[in-house]
């Protein structure tokens, strides 16, 4: 069976590279075809990659605090680029100061993402949530 | 051993060049005007007489030829996303050596077909799609060309999952599959299809160029002009067995028309606080600004720069430049006399283009504030440490002043972000030989090298540039 396409990448002015890293291997070993753009990556990046390597699915990581800002409107700009309901999940530390998460995960998915994980999910949760939106057997 | 002629049949002049192979000389240089409308052997006898007139009569062992008559290997691409397979498929022809009219991405409308066909290109390069990855978009392009009776060659070089579908959709029609552009995301691989435009021009573009006539008196290989530049510079820069090349350099062509600009360098960013964006750029570039040049895009040159600084660089009033500009436009075969006002005018056209076109073949730097601190973002070659340039072309190569000239592809404190040279010696091309002596490069690569290290000779500048 083809692989699950997957286009990972740590969004706006952020250079964290370690767990982008982390994630890369992680999910390339549980049988994912990972296209990673590495870090500092700008939303038409992301929708730009997935539409050449027709991605099934976009992972998007923010770990400095401003990623409620560079999240804002990708929905949007996917629809507009022909990737209407393209699953789209993010996870880092993705909002600044104590909040409750379960706010949080309200507001990303207010933005259009189909999943948001607070700080210090391990990858295997994301694997598995990842499984479960694309209609993966195990 | 009996000597080597290297033929260039130009669009305007045949310019021929015969080689010593035993004592790695040259024995002379000639040129003559280019006939394509009645026969190319015209041209090519003019050159000869030319020629002969200099060496005395010679007896060639063999002849090489390349060509940028009748318009050059003119081709129209078309990819999916502008800035990656419609970037790689437009990199992989210019690096062919061809002429690119017009790139087009994603779907493509009935306009564009008719554009197409308007064009006529003689190559048509197809491709879309990581490996694996989107085949909706070159399929509905080869469907789109499917229904047009179209008679150019098509290289497909995209998704392979669709690579098949589209040969049957265009069946009836010559078509060429080879290895996609860009398998994986980011991974450039241009060669396959490089080499595939290649072997077209030599099989089918040269009989319908009408250089079938003189293919009689050729030997072999037939390849687009720039084709044999680039060889010429990569033989230059990397070199050859027994033979050290002089390392990453550039080399700039300012013509009439067009700005050829060669780069041989990684020019990827070298320090872990660099983070890299956007397409990875090959080792050998080749970009072509079709808006600068000396005559035919003289006004190409004025918007880029701004007519405020040619005249400065000129040291001429507004008024007489827009003077000299306007018979520019009237004739444009002028040639400036040695004190005139054109050839002051000439040297800041020259080198408004060389600062213009190396500052769009070379990459950027940006500082970033992040939380983490100041951050550098490369985008395009760094080509900062550079530090050989190879300058040729009429406008150079007959001035008194071509450092000064050349030295404008330097980085300079106005473009703080370009990553142009810091500084370069500068070799001047003053014969005219890099097209000749990449066909030779085929055949006897080290006299080619030793023949360039000879032959491109240094020229000093003068520091008073990039006012």
């Amino acid at each position: 069976m083809k692989k699950k396409v997957l286009v990972i990448g740590v969004i706006g002015a952020d250079v964290h590279a370690v767990g982008n890293r982390i994630l890369y291997h992680a999910f390339t070993e549980a049988g994912f075809e990972v296209v990673n753009l590495g870090v500092m990556v700008s939303q038409e990046e992301y929708i730009a990659a997935a539409i050449e390597s027709a991605a099934d699915a976009i992972v998007v990581s923010s770990l400095y605090g401003q990623g409620e800002l560079d999240c804002r409107g990708m929905r949007e700009k996917c629809d507009e680029a022909g990737l209407k309901g393209i699953p789209m999940v993010v996870g880092g530390n993705i909002v600044i100061g104590k909040q409750k998460f379960e706010d949080v995960e309200k507001r990303f998915k207010a933005m259009g993402f189909d999943r948001a994980f607070p700080p210090n999910t391990p990858p295997e949760t994301t694997i598995q949530a990842l499984r479960e939106l694309l209609h993966m057997e195990e | 051993m009996k000597p080597i002629l290297l033929i260039d049949f130009g669009s305007t002049y045949t310019k021929v060049t015969a080689v010593d192979i035993e004592n790695e000389v040259l024995l002379g240089t000639a040129d003559a005007y280019t006939t394509i409308e009645t026969d190319v052997r015209n041209g090519l006898e003019n050159a000869l007489q030319k020629l002969h007139a200099i060496t005395g009569p010679l007896d060639y062992a063999a002849r090489y030829a390349c060509s940028s008559a009748a318009g050059g290997l003119r081709m129209v691409t078309s990819g999916l996303v502008p800035e990656l397979t419609a970037e790689a498929a437009h990199q992989a022809s210019l690096g062919a050596g061809a002429k690119v009219i017009k790139c087009f991405s994603f779907q493509l409308t009935e306009d564009d077909i008719e554009e197409i066909m308007h064009i006529s290109p003689d190559i048509f390069l197809l491709v879309g799609g990581t490996d694996g990855g989107n085949t909706e978009c070159i399929l509905h392009n080869a469907k789109m060309l499917s229904a047009v009776p179209f008679t150019f060659p098509v290289i497909i070089a995209g998704n392979r999952t669709a690579a098949r579908e589209c040969e049957r959709i265009l069946q009836g029609h010559e078509v060429h599959i080879v290895d996609n552009v860009m398998p994986k995301f980011g991974v450039l691989n241009t060669e396959p299809a490089r080499k595939k435009i290649r072997e077209l021009f030599l099989n089918r573009i040269i009989q319908a160029k009408g250089l079938t006539g003189a293919q009689e008196l050729l030997s072999g290989i037939l390849m687009p002009t720039p084709s044999a530049v680039m060889k010429a510079m990569e033989l230059l820069s990397r070199g050859c067995e027994g033979e050290s090349g002089i390392g990453d350099l550039i080399c700039v062509d300012v013509g009439g028309a067009t700005t050829d600009i060669y780069s041989m360098a990684d020019g990827m960013p070298k320090d872990a606080g660099t983070v890299y964006k956007g397409l990875p750029e090959p080792y050998g570039k080749r970009t072509v600004e079709g808006d600068i040049g000396m005559r035919y895009s003289v006004r190409g040159i004025v918007e880029a720069a701004g007519i405020a600084r040619i005249c400065r660089l000129a040291g001429l009033p507004e008024d007489r430049v827009n003077e000299l500009l306007a018979q520019l436009d009237e004739h444009k075969d002028l040639i400036p006399e040695a004190g005139s006002d054109l050839e002051k005018l000439d040297f800041a056209l020259a080198s408004m283009a060389i600062e213009t076109a190396v500052s769009r073949h070379a990459g950027t730097m940006e500082e970033t504030y992040t939380l983490l601190g100041l951050t550098y973002v490369q985008s395009g070659k760094d080509l900062r440490h550079v530090k050989q340039l190879v300058v040729t072309g009429g406008s150079l190569i007959r001035t008194r002043r071509t450092g000064d000239i050349a030295a404008h592809a330097f980085a300079s404190p106005l473009q703080p972000t370009s990553l142009r040279p810091l500084t370069c010696d500068i070799r001047v091309d003053r014969k005219y030989i890099l097209a000749a002596m990449g066909l030779l490069s085929e055949y006897q690569p080290q006299t080619a090298l030793r023949i360039m290290k000879k032959e491109l000779q240094y020229d000093g500048y003068s520091e008073q540039t990039n006012s």
